[in-house]
């Protein structure tokens, strides 16, 4: 992959040789100041060092044709750089006709993806290579920005507003994206992978599968931490949900103050249906994965809760009623 | 401390002095448009946005109040203008007279802005939790005239549905969200006028105090100039309020 | 090394500003614009600890991808408040309320400032604003980021805002009475003889920056305000939810905060537009065109603030439109890099401390300068907008460029402010360590940035360490140049060697009083009648060859 110390991420889209092509370019311009005025200051700072105490320098005030050049020459190059600068944004920004539209919707502080069939993911986004791709951005609460290192490209996500940013990507691979435009306190752990796949893996991938693994527990640890659960339902308990550890066949006090036992229907209905039954002291914010996930994702993910039977079960925060004997 | 009329310690000639102030004013002056400035154009930007509600809402305004408030303030500019014509030319007699005409007719303005801010509040249209713009047509006082609260409704009906056109409840709504933010900027806008005019309040009640004590003259002014400058500014941009919060859209009754 | 003969015995003055009255009550209520100067160094001092404590907080944690010096809330507490303290209560008064309140009204031959009781008022004004932003840091916090973007600052925050968003309301005013007063007293208080081209560029550059201090700094407070009014009475100017729009308040917030960039950087240029002069004895190259330069550089910094905005989903059109302005706006910066350049050519150089300075300014302003091209270039910041290369590209200018001014400035003028002199050696090894460190600390962060490493994390993917790493170790070297000269410039108040009124020796006005200077600064009105820097017609500086009156300060 890269070396032990790289400049540059990948590049594994259609911007991304043309934001290093003037990175390049700009950055040689600008070294080529930048030493240029350097070695100069360096050489008089050694030629010209005062020889003896009161020795004056030679007063030369100005020169009209010189300060012409330094002007013209710069603008110039400066010139250069917006207009080079300008071709690649203008093409970034319009978006062409035969797209792929996915639509990614923002919010603290996780991103949800929906694909054109309607598959939903979150912190996921699964593309095929060499198709351009539209996103439509949309944000539920404050200004969120989806950015790709790999694919030189960002945007942000601004609520009111729908925002569209698109790209062709180039390699199949797995590629980081960030939320970058700070939006509160886990702004930096927003973020996810871009999965670029061929375009028979993805259209496979589209209709939706396990990822292969056979011990439904696994599938179900690695889909809890995939589909972001594990964000809000922290081991222990200091996350916005309740933790999971010990709850499958206790009694979970609801807000409404009556208690259900939390069986693999509860499970399920929590899954499908969050809002039905509110754990007490805990808030309404788990979305729904109504449509993302299959049967056999949901039983995974069950035997996976249930093996958290015999986690320790913290003092605080697990939502299990008190009358067997935790808080 | 120093008195009025001599010479500061940091200043070499009189003169330095009296240019120094009125530059000084100027400078202060190019500020207080920035600052409302950036008032102005948030106002402009929601018009573009919300032309309908904006035009509800100046419609609630008082015209009458608002167009005496006008000339109210442009009356005050003129006797502050005779103020600084009286401390030229001498008139030690008339130089307080006129600055206390001046000082009057601001309070009259700013009663005028209390009665209006009244019938405001009296109607529901403080931006917050109990803000309703149809709360006037739904609760009649007795001295409303029956004519003018059936062309409200009429026209709030209208707004309503230009805001959502297939689902009107939703676009009363939105209408109160967006004549909200009207209100909100013509409270903020005037307010902020207000308040610069009980300063320039208090600057022409130290002018007064002075000029009693007979310290200005042909030689001497500078203070009486720089307050001037100040109020006749403060009524400037009533101006640009007048125009901009009540009469552009306005509809006759 | 400079002279070796032997110096003159220098005496201080017996009345001087500092010693014509005592008590506290002589200093809180002075008007004495050098005493003010000296109460602002007290209090941007203290913002630059406090600032500087949330730095190394913030660079300690970032040694590790999961950082465990605090948590996450804690972090973005951090960020937001070291940009708030360093920006609104140290960068932006720093150079003008110091450097600038004590050497303007001397440097234009003046007993004064305009308006000096309104002086004391910016200082008072400045402390009130202060103390509200620090109560918001004690009592909560601050986690927004000091760009306060809507609607998480006034919808979503649970942190301290409205007495912070108060507190830099309030200290506005103080920015905007300090470049009021300046103005008025560039234009109506110099000398007999002192024409505008007779003028130091040191007053050139306050002056362009003191038209950037009134004409934006009304338009952020205004906005402020009306975040606030949000954030307090639900309101929704800037909110969506309630039918405003964010947008708004960017653009609003930006009109004042790019211009706000050269408030700091323009001081700053004028601080080395007379320390290269002084140290290569030779009038400025290209005068008109660096003063013209200050200017241009005030008037197009306020058409340029949506490069801020490239990526928030403005037209394609004002985006080229601010890309294209933001270019020109490069041009006159250059100018001044040339002939700073320049002016060390065929110079007689001394390689002091403010020199020192000085070059490490140019180099350090020209990487942060030049970076700032990569930023303007839309195709290019879609990939690095939001980015450590950013973080990278405004503390180069801001860091290296601006406190490097500051810095500079204080070591030349601290003869003329104290009387005394600081110990040389020191001072050029604290002048090489903040050079080193300062790039230690900040070139990686380049690479990082175009690596994607967003800013504003509290946490990074581990590929992002040893860059980080790099960071901070560059951090503690820093520190350590910023802590020196505190300690060594204290030191020098008491134990320092006497100055004499023009140890350099240098040409401006203010080299002619005594040195601490009289509290009306000249016994005499001066009449001008001598062009700025003019080292060869100035037979009073003692260098006219055969006159060995060597200004040497010996080392210490």
């Amino acid at each position: 992959m890269q070396s032990q110390l790289p400049l540059y991420p990948e590049e594994a889209s259609n911007f991304a040789p043309h934001v290093d092509g003037l990175m390049i370019f700009i950055t040689s311009v600008c070294l080529f100041f930048a030493v240029g005025v350097t070695i100069a200051i360096i050489y008089f700072f050694f030629k010209y060092r005062r020889k003896h105490p009161d020795e004056v320098g030679t007063p030369i005030h100005g020169d009209a044709r010189l300060e012409a050049t330094w002007i013209v020459i710069p603008l110039i190059l400066a010139l250069g750089m917006f207009s080079w600068g300008a071709v690649v944004y203008v093409d970034y920004r319009h978006s062409p006709p035969d797209t792929l539209d996915i639509y990614v919707i923002a919010k603290q502080w996780m991103w949800k993806v929906q694909q054109p069939n309607g598959l939903k993911e979150i912190n996921e986004l699964h593309v095929p290579v060499n198709r351009n791709i539209r996103l439509t951005l949309a944000s539920e609460d404050v200004i969120h920005d989806f950015f790709v290192p790999a694919f030189r490209v960002k945007m942000d996500v601004v609520p009111g507003h729908y925002n569209t940013m698109w790209f062709r990507p180039t390699k199949p691979g797995r590629y980081h994206f960030f939320c970058s435009q700070y939006c509160g306190t886990n702004h930096a752990i927003m973020g996810g992978w871009v999965t670029v796949m061929e375009p028979t893996d993805y259209a496979a991938w589209l209709s939706g599968s396990l990822g292969g693994e056979a011990n439904p527990v696994v599938a179900g640890e690695k889909l809890f931490a995939e589909k972001a659960c594990i964000t809000c339902h922290v081991a222990n308990g200091t996350g916005r949900a309740p933790s999971l550890n010990g709850m499958y066949g206790a009694q979970v006090l609801l807000a409404d103050g009556t208690t259900v036992t939390a069986d693999e229907a509860y499970i399920r209905e929590s899954i499908l249906q969050p809002n039905a039954k509110i754990v007490a002291g805990y808030q309404p914010l788990m979305p729904t994965f109504q449509g993302q996930l299959t049967e056999e994702q949901i039983l995974a993910l069950t035997a996976y809760i249930k093996s958290l039977q015999s986690q320790p079960v913290p003092a605080k925060g697990s939502g299990i009623a008190p009358s067997t004997g935790k808080k | 401390m120093h008195r009025t009329g001599e010479l500061y310690g940091q200043f070499e000639t009189l003169e330095q002095q009296k240019e120094s102030a009125q530059f000084g004013m100027w400078v202060f002056l190019v500020t207080e448009v920035l600052f409302f400035g950036g008032l102005f154009l948030t106002y402009a930007v929601n018009r573009h946005l919300y032309f309908t509600a904006f035009g509800v809402g100046g419609n609630m305004l008082d015209l009458t109040l608002g167009t005496v408030n006008t000339v109210v303030l442009i009356a005050s500019s003129f006797t502050m203008a005779m103020s600084v014509w009286a401390a030229q030319t001498n008139r030690k007699k008339l130089l307080p007279v006129c600055l206390i005409l001046t000082l009057l007719l601001g309070g009259v303005f700013l009663g005028i802005k209390y009665v209006e801010y009244k019938q405001k509040f009296d109607h529901h249209l403080i931006p917050g939790h109990s803000f309703d713009l149809t709360y006037r047509i739904n609760h009649p006082a007795p001295t409303d005239n029956p004519k003018e609260l059936a062309a409200e409704r009429t026209e709030i009906e209208e707004a309503a549905r230009h805001e959502a056109p297939t689902e009107p409840e939703s676009g009363l709504t939105a209408l109160n969200a967006h004549a909200q933010l009207y209100f909100s900027l013509y409270f903020g806008m005037t307010g902020l006028h207000a308040l610069h005019m009980i300063v320039g309040g208090g600057l022409l009640v130290w002018v007064i105090k002075e000029s009693l004590k007979g310290r200005f003259s042909t030689t001497y002014n500078t203070p009486i100039e720089i307050v001037g400058l100040y109020w006749h500014f403060v009524d400037v941009v009533w101006i640009y309020l007048f125009a901009l919060l009540y009469l552009i859209n306005r509809h006759a009754v | 090394m400079s002279a070796t003969s032997p110096s003159p015995d220098h005496k201080l003055p017996r009345d001087h500003y500092l010693n014509a009255t005592y008590g506290i009550r002589s200093w809180l209520l002075t008007t004495d614009h050098k005493r003010i100067a000296l109460l602002y160094l007290f209090s941007v001092t203290f913002f630059f600890f406090v600032g500087g404590i949330f730095a190394t907080l913030i660079r300690i944690h970032l040694l590790t991808p999961n950082g465990v010096l605090v948590t996450p809330e804690t972090y973005n507490k951090l960020f937001t408040m070291h940009g708030v303290a360093m920006i609104f209560f140290f960068l932006i008064p720093a150079i003008p309320a110091v450097l600038g309140n004590f050497m303007i009204p001397i440097m234009i031959g003046a007993k004064d400032l305009a308006f000096p009781k309104i002086n004391l008022l910016s200082w008072y004004i400045y402390v009130v604003g202060g103390t509200f932003v620090l109560y918001s840091f004690c009592t909560g916090g601050l986690d927004t980021g000091w760009t306060f973007y809507t609607p998480l600052s006034s919808v979503y925050s649970n942190s301290a805002v409205a007495p912070a968003v108060v507190g830099i309301f309030i200290n506005g005013f103080s920015s905007i009475l300090t470049g009021l007063n300046f103005i008025v007293t560039i234009h109506t208080m110099r000398a007999p003889g002192m024409t505008w081209f007779r003028l130091p560029l040191f007053v050139w550059a306050h002056y362009s920056t003191s038209l950037v201090m009134i004409l934006g700094t009304p338009v952020v407070a205004i906005t402020l305000l009306l975040a606030g009014m949000e954030r307090l009475l639900h309101l929704g100017f800037f909110n969506p939810a309630m039918g405003g729009d964010p947008i708004l308040f960017q653009h609003l917030f930006w009109f004042y905060s790019h211009p706000a960039v050269y408030i700091m950087i323009l001081p700053a240029m004028g601080v080395i537009s007379e320390i290269i002069p002084t140290f290569a004895r030779k009038p400025i190259f290209g005068y008109s065109f660096i003063a013209a330069s200050s200017i241009a550089i005030a008037v197009i910094g306020f058409l340029v603030w949506a490069h801020h905005m490239y990526v928030t989903g403005q037209s394609t059109y004002a985006a080229l439109t601010f890309s294209f302005l933001t270019y020109l706006v490069a041009i006159p910066s250059a100018v001044k890099t040339f002939n700073w350049t320049a002016t060390l050519y065929k110079g007689s150089i001394s390689w002091d401390t403010p020199m020192l300075y000085a070059l490490g300014f140019i180099g350090l302003f020209l990487i942060g300068g030049l970076t700032g091209l990569f930023l303007a270039c839309v195709g290019l910041d879609i990939h690095i907008h939001d980015t450590y290369f950013v973080v990278a590209h405004f503390h180069y200018v801001m860091v290296g460029g601006a406190v490097m001014g500051y810095v500079g400035g204080l070591h030349f003028w601290w003869p003329k402010i104290t009387g005394k002199l600081y110990p040389e050696i020191l001072s050029r090894i604290a002048a090489i360590t903040l050079f080193v460190g300062f790039n230690l600390t900040f070139f990686p962060q380049f690479i990082l940035g175009y690596l994607g490493m967003p800013r504003r994390y509290h946490t990074y993917p581990p590929e992002f360490q040893v860059l980080n790493v790099f960071s901070t170790a560059g951090a503690s070297i820093l520190a350590l140049g910023y802590l020196l000269p505190m300690i060594y410039l204290t030191w020098s108040m008491r134990y320092g060697k006497v100055a004499g009124p023009n140890p350099w020796p240098a040409t401006g006005l203010e080299w002619k009083t005594d040195s601490p200077p009289p509290t009306e600064n000249f016994h005499v009105t001066p009449v001008v009648d001598w062009e700025p820097y003019d080292y060869s017609n100035r037979p009073d500086l003692g260098l006219a060859p055969g006159r060995p009156l060597a200004p040497a300060h010996g080392d210490d």
